[in-house]
């Protein structure tokens, strides 16, 4: 009995000391520091460092599905910058992002001062205004894709019975409407992103300084472009340059929509990748198709680095 | 103030205010009474003198019991809830410590982490699906839910990491000073002053993760293939266009119920959403 005791009482020292050592050694700032960031620097090691590294070497190599394949240099990019679907996809994506960035800074801005008014129901109006982003893209996109129908288009009735068209207007099945119908649907579902982040811009920006410019006598659109724009300009940026991140890299939105075609119009470097990386299995090929995205987001990422720095050293 | 003419207000706010609300919702609106059209109104040409494509006039709910019956729907729905709540938590507990370590604590190289971290948080999926997925399937994670509530943080991390780091820089040192000087450890101050005085930001965080949890799809399009396995969005698109076949009706109501959850969820917490949106881009 006494030397169970004993040794239960070592046991329990043997214990707290264990105890008293972790304590310890977190105590140090350096240690705590290791620990805490261990787990999220593992998933995203895990995750993301080594998946581009290997994108990098999968892309200087033949392999696909069921076959390593070999080292094969920059083939896959050269083939890729010949590829004539490539080249349209290339296109089409600066396309898409350049036009539905425009839309979306323009309504959103246009939204974020309608919002910044005081109105009647306004807090569930802009709780609603964010419901296009709330809600699953592939599931929005299933909605406009069934309102673009060619035979059963709601917008097609509309304009047909408002006496704005004679004939269909060919939406998704067009090469030229497609893209079009693609860059709208992006506009939708991102402006209200930049219309509430510009909002709480809006919001930090004094009314005095309003009431000051138009007792000068500048009226709303001069007021506009030389009292809130500049005020605005640094969240406009960083909006911005989210924005141009997501659309760039696109997928689901132009998967659901059109699936890249009719004829390609509407294909995206990320549509493309995953038709030849997945689809058809060439994961060298994919892999380099999706690494072309890589230089246009670095380049946006680096400005943002670089103004993130600028803001603050002052 | 300043002061307007009538008709000014008119003009300038509820007329655009109004296309605004029509522009957003009409999409919405359009699935909803879809999901509910029985199939002889759904497919009426457009050209057809009496079809009244805006309103619905049979309502049925042979759309919800042809999904019901024909899918795993309530299986996907269950995936998607499963999937986006883990996901949240790890990268809630993760973004937690890292985002207290980076806001906190001196050691060399934090700076470096902390840029890392903001630029991992800028790489799209679509960059790394094709290495992601062999990855994914020599951790035999494939066709599990493991595969997306272990790949899910991989865009979430950076995000609630910087959204509170910036929450923690608010919160006064004091407040830790004090219970260290009581005789609570680092840790200890961490979890039981820091964090509860940062519940705010935690929820905001937390509800922004779950929606783009909620909405994501490429990761679960290759990463899933057995039907019992998918999301909902993933499902939608999947068993629902058979052929070249789409069953409007039941694509709607799919679409309809995958996004009433996360809209529910949503309009529990707008406030909190916002503060997480407009953070997420704060530097």
């Amino acid at each position: 009995m006494g030397r169970g005791r004993a040794r239960q009482d070592l046991h329990l020292r043997a214990e707290q000391v264990r105890v008293s050592r972790l304590t310890r050694l977190l105590e140090s700032e350096k240690a705590l520091a290791a620990a805490l960031l261990a787990p999220g620097v593992a998933i995203l090691v895990i995750f993301i460092a080594y998946p581009f590294v290997m994108a990098l070497w999968y892309s200087l190599t033949s392999i696909r599905v069921g076959d390593p394949g070999h080292f094969v240099g920059l083939d896959n990019f050269t083939k890729a910058l010949n590829d004539l679907i490539f080249q349209q996809a290339f296109k089409n994506t600066v396309f898409y992002t350049f036009w539905a960035t425009i839309f979306k800074l323009a309504l959103g801005m246009w939204l974020a001062l309608l919002l910044n008014r005081s109105f009647r129901f306004k807090r569930i109006v802009r709780a609603s205004m964010l419901l296009p982003f709330i809600i699953p893209t592939v599931l929005s996109a299933f909605a406009w894709r069934w309102m673009f129908d060619p035979t059963f288009s709601v917008m097609n009735w509309a304009l047909y019975h408002g006496g704005i068209i004679t004939d269909r207007l060919p939406f998704l099945s067009s090469g030229d409407w497609a893209m079009w119908c693609a860059v709208l649907v992006n506009t939708w579902r991102g402006m209200p992103f930049f219309a509430i982040t510009l909002l709480a811009g809006l919001q930090t920006i004094s009314p005095d300084l309003h009431e000051a410019a138009a007792l000068d006598g500048a009226n709303a659109w001069h007021r506009f472009w030389n009292v809130t724009w500049p005020l605005l300009l640094p969240v406009t940026l960083v909006v911005v340059v989210f924005s141009v991140i997501q659309t760039f890299s696109d997928f689901q939105l132009i998967y659901v929509l059109t699936g890249g075609g009719p004829a390609n119009s509407t294909h995206l470097i990320a549509t493309y990748a995953y038709q030849i990386g997945v689809g058809s299995g060439l994961l060298g090929e994919g892999a380099a198709l999706s690494l072309f995205m890589f230089p246009v987001l670095f380049a946006v990422v680096w400005v943002q680095l670089r103004y993130l720095k600028r803001m603050e050293n002052g | 103030m300043l002061i307007e003419r009538k008709w000014k207000k008119w003009v300038f706010f509820y007329l655009p205010m109004a296309v605004f609300i029509v522009f957003t919702l009409f999409p919405f609106y359009w699935m909803a009474i879809t999901a509910f059209r029985p199939d002889n109104e759904l497919y009426a040409t457009w050209r057809q003198p009496n079809a009244a494509p805006l309103w619905t006039l049979h309502p049925t709910l042979e759309h919800f019991v042809g999904l019901m019956k024909t899918t795993a729907f309530p299986t996907w729905l269950w995936n998607t809830m499963a999937i986006a709540l883990v996901a949240t938590g790890i990268s809630l507990v993760c973004g937690m410590f890292a985002g207290y370590a980076l806001a906190r604590l001196k050691f060399r190289g934090s700076e470096f982490l902390g840029t890392a971290i903001f630029i991992t948080y800028l790489v799209p999926q679509t960059l790394l699906f094709i290495p992601l997925a062999d990855i994914v399937r020599d951790l035999q994670l494939g066709n599990t839910p493991w595969a997306l509530m272990l790949t899910y943080p991989t865009f979430l991390i950076p995000f609630c990491t910087w959204l509170l780091m910036g929450y923690f820089k608010t919160i006064p040192k004091e407040l830790e000073e004090c219970a260290r000087i009581d005789g609570a450890t680092r840790f200890g101050a961490m979890v039981r002053i820091i964090f509860p005085v940062a519940i705010p930001g935690i929820l905001s965080a937390g509800i922004f993760a779950f929606t783009l949890s909620w909405n994501e799809f490429i990761y679960a399009l290759i990463f899933m293939s057995s039907a019992d396995q998918k999301t909902v969005p993933v499902g939608v698109v999947s068993e629902l266009i058979r052929g070249d076949i789409f069953f409007w009706g039941q694509l709607m109501m799919g679409a309809l119920l995958g996004s009433v959850p996360v809209a529910i969820v949503y309009s529990f917490f707008v406030e909190y959403y916002v503060t997480g949106l407009t953070g997420s881009v704060k530097g």
